[in-house]
């Protein structure tokens, strides 16, 4: 038994650890992100997010004061001064480009002439000859240095003001909110009528919608935009509104009709019985029962048209008053594809939202998802 | 603010609308047919017909409107010249056979097809049975659950951080090149890696949707009835037996399900690839492609040809899973 014992604690061993790594795995890449959105961009091109932590690695050289800033002391010359900026300590330092980490931070470099170079680990240098300086230029002092960890908050202040993600920003709500709403008051009576009223064609109805759900998106494109151009709605918020919502409306009738089957017949029986409308039962019994499917086809449909690139490039075009989170950050990518900071920022930002909603309402996600899948397939 | 306005008044008009509809036409239908009277009943039997109608009616308009016609239109429009004014029969399909780019896409998405629901499903079984019976188990699932929420365009920024290349000798910045290179390797250009690269935009789809197989897969594996589980302890089956040869076999339909799902995310995977390569260096695919040829080149023929080519990709899962659907019904 003993054994036993010792073998199943050894698996929940492995089996914590595989979880481990495989969650680890998962969050990195955002991580990185969010780590890379609080980093300067000097720090973003001289070190990987991972090494901010420790404290990054620099070396460069700077170069000593010159003959006339030597000071007399004790009967020899000196100059005295700090070869570090800011918060930087020193590694190692060196006299020549060819063994620029040659001493440890507080030894002494015997020069020509008797010169002796002491430089200490905060930068404080201290260079002295039994002989007056005559260098007009300073000798150069290599330093490796580490700058301690250091976060920013600069990158989104300068984002949120300059490179139009502010507007971005609204425009997606623009596009998300109506997008999101009409659908599922549409969608809600389309499911109670498949679900509870009885008419022929109910059957076909349902399979139709059913097939509709997966026909690729980009069968729609062109015809629509026609479509479109031809009733005078042309590329702006009113088409981007229509087609999300004619797009996301299988999806929401499919989950909202699968939820409404499962409610109970009895409640619904007894309120005709007793003489109520079809509007009444819908309105009174149907529509608050239903509220977590209807919470659940809101997020996926307010998560799916916030990170839509494809139906908001044809639909709302691309200029600067109509370019939304995504294709914002698509036109960085292209154009300030080395401005890892901006970059960085941006992307965060545009994804903070979807996250804020993901972890506050994945009770409902998780819901939305196993009604639209295991239960219909 | 102009805006916000224009946004506020839509939804109120959107949901006005709505209502006003759906109310308005059932109290137009109750006076037409007054549900009292002699003819009460003849009345309520009439109205019954016509009501599932006006629920039904927006709905109806918005599916045909904004999917059906699309599809035949479609249809219509890839047996047409570049802008749609002359007839040209299979003009579009057979540049389509010939086309070299059409065929590195219909190969590429053939791979993502392989690679992406096999990986997202095998990853996502093993992060729900792993996570299961933890007590951190509900975090862990969220934080892998996560990247779901995240744009593809984001997760392209993301990534692209990871594949960063910098020449050999510098510092690398990217996460890959540098465990490449604590390892010995030489830093690679991995988007433009022929082979790797369409493999390495995947591992991004792969990231997004195992989250979403997790979650299935997790709800199923707490389905499966106890007692074939202590059945099969009590005979002495080994964990890795016990999950092999009685968990997955038990849940081998929610597999097939989510398998399906990714399926068709995959056959319209689009920014991913739009975003990181723009199908450059051997990576394009059907929908990308499809984008270039419409609204890039300006040919709506051939835009549509290859079109209604992802419209047949997808045809099998939509008649197997209306058939799923109806066999549930019944």
């Amino acid at each position: 038994m003993e054994g036993m014992a010792g073998q199943k604690s050894s698996l929940a061993w492995a089996v914590n650890i595989a979880a481990f790594l495989l969650v680890v795995l998962w969050t990195i890449p955002t991580l990185g992100l969010f780590v890379s959105s609080f980093r300067d961009r000097d720090q973003i091109t001289a070190s990987g997010w991972w090494q901010s932590f420790t404290g990054s690695e620099q070396t460069g050289f700077v170069r000593s004061g010159t003959a006339d800033d030597q000071v007399q002391q004790e009967g020899l010359y000196v100059i005295e001064g700090n070869a570090l900026e800011g918060s930087q300590t020193l590694r190692a330092w060196g006299i020549r480009a060819r063994e620029p980490a040659a001493f440890q931070p507080g030894e002494t470099a015997e020069m020509d002439g008797g010169i002796q170079l002491t430089v200490e680990e905060d930068g404080t240098y201290r260079m002295t000859s039994p002989t007056p300086f005559e260098m007009t230029r300073g000798e150069r002092i290599f330093t490796t240095t580490v700058s301690p960890p250091s976060f920013t908050t600069e990158n989104y202040n300068r984002v949120i003001g300059a490179t139009g993600l502010g507007r971005a920003f609204m425009n997606t709500f623009t596009v998300t909110i109506p997008a999101t709403v009409i659908p599922i008051l549409i969608a809600a009576f389309a499911a109670y009528a498949l679900a509870w009223m009885q008419f022929p064609g109910r059957a076909l109805l349902t399979a139709a919608v059913v097939g509709l759900l997966v026909v690729p998106l980009q069968v729609a494109l062109i015809p629509l935009l026609r479509l479109h151009n031809e009733l005078g709605i042309g590329k702006g918020y009113l088409g981007i509104w229509l087609a999300h919502t004619g797009f996301g409306l299988p999806l929401a009738v499919y989950l909202l009709r699968n939820y409404m089957v499962g409610l109970p017949r009895e409640i619904i029986e007894s309120a005709r019985v007793d003489g109520a409308t079809e509007f009444q039962i819908f309105r009174r019994i149907i529509l608050p029962l239903s509220f977590p499917a209807l919470a659940s086809f809101a997020i996926f449909q307010f998560l799916w048209v916030w990170n839509d690139l494809l139906v908001a490039t044809v639909f709302l075009g691309n200029t600067r008053e109509q370019l939304v989170m995504t294709g914002l950050l698509r036109e960085l990518m292209g154009s300030r594809g080395g401005e890892w900071e901006i970059l960085a920022t941006s992307a965060f930002i545009s994804i903070a939202v979807p996250l804020v909603v993901f972890f506050a309402m994945q009770k409902y996600l998780v819901r939305g998802l196993l009604a639209g899948s295991v239960k219909g397939g | 603010m102009e805006l916000f306005w224009l946004a506020t008044s839509t939804i109120f008009i959107g949901v006005f609308g709505c209502v006003a509809w759906f109310w308005g036409s059932n109290w137009v239908l109750d006076r037409i047919l007054p549900p009292r009277g002699p003819k009460s009943g003849d009345n309520i039997r009439r109205a019954n017909q016509i009501r599932p109608w006006l629920f039904l009616g927006p709905a109806i308009l918005f599916l045909s409107m904004y999917l059906v016609y699309p599809v035949i239109d479609s249809l219509w429009r890839s047996l047409h010249n570049a802008n749609g004014s002359r007839f040209v029969g299979t003009a579009n399909y057979q540049w389509l056979a010939g086309d070299a780019k059409f065929r590195e896409s219909m190969v590429n998405n053939m791979l993502w097809l392989l690679v992406v629901p096999a990986l997202a499903t095998v990853f996502g079984l093993l992060a729900a049975q792993l996570t299961d019976r933890l007590k951190w188990g509900s975090i862990g699932k969220s934080l892998i659950f996560m990247p779901m929420a995240i744009s593809f365009v984001g997760a392209g920024v993301i990534w692209r951080f990871i594949y960063e290349y910098r020449a050999a000798g510098e510092t690398q910045i990217g996460l890959l090149n540098y465990i490449v290179t604590q390892l010995g390797g030489q830093p690679q250009l991995w988007l433009t890696l022929p082979g790797w690269n369409s493999f390495l935009l995947m591992i991004v789809l792969v990231w997004i949707q195992t989250g979403f197989a997790m979650v299935i897969l997790s709800a199923a594996l707490r389905g499966i009835p106890e007692e074939t589980i202590e059945a099969a302890i009590l005979d002495g089956a080994s964990p890795l037996q016990v999950f092999f040869k009685i968990k997955v076999p038990q849940i081998m339909g929610t597999i097939a399900v989510v398998w399906t799902t990714i399926t068709i995310v995959v056959l319209k995977v689009f920014d991913i690839v739009f975003v990181m390569t723009n199908g450059q260096w051997g990576t394009q695919v059907l929908a990308n492609y499809m984008y270039d040829w419409s609204f890039r080149a300006n040919d709506t023929g051939r835009g549509s040809a290859i079109a209604i080519v992802l419209m047949i990709l997808v045809t099998p899962i939509m008649i197997w899973n209306i058939y799923n659907a109806r066999k549930e019904v019944r």
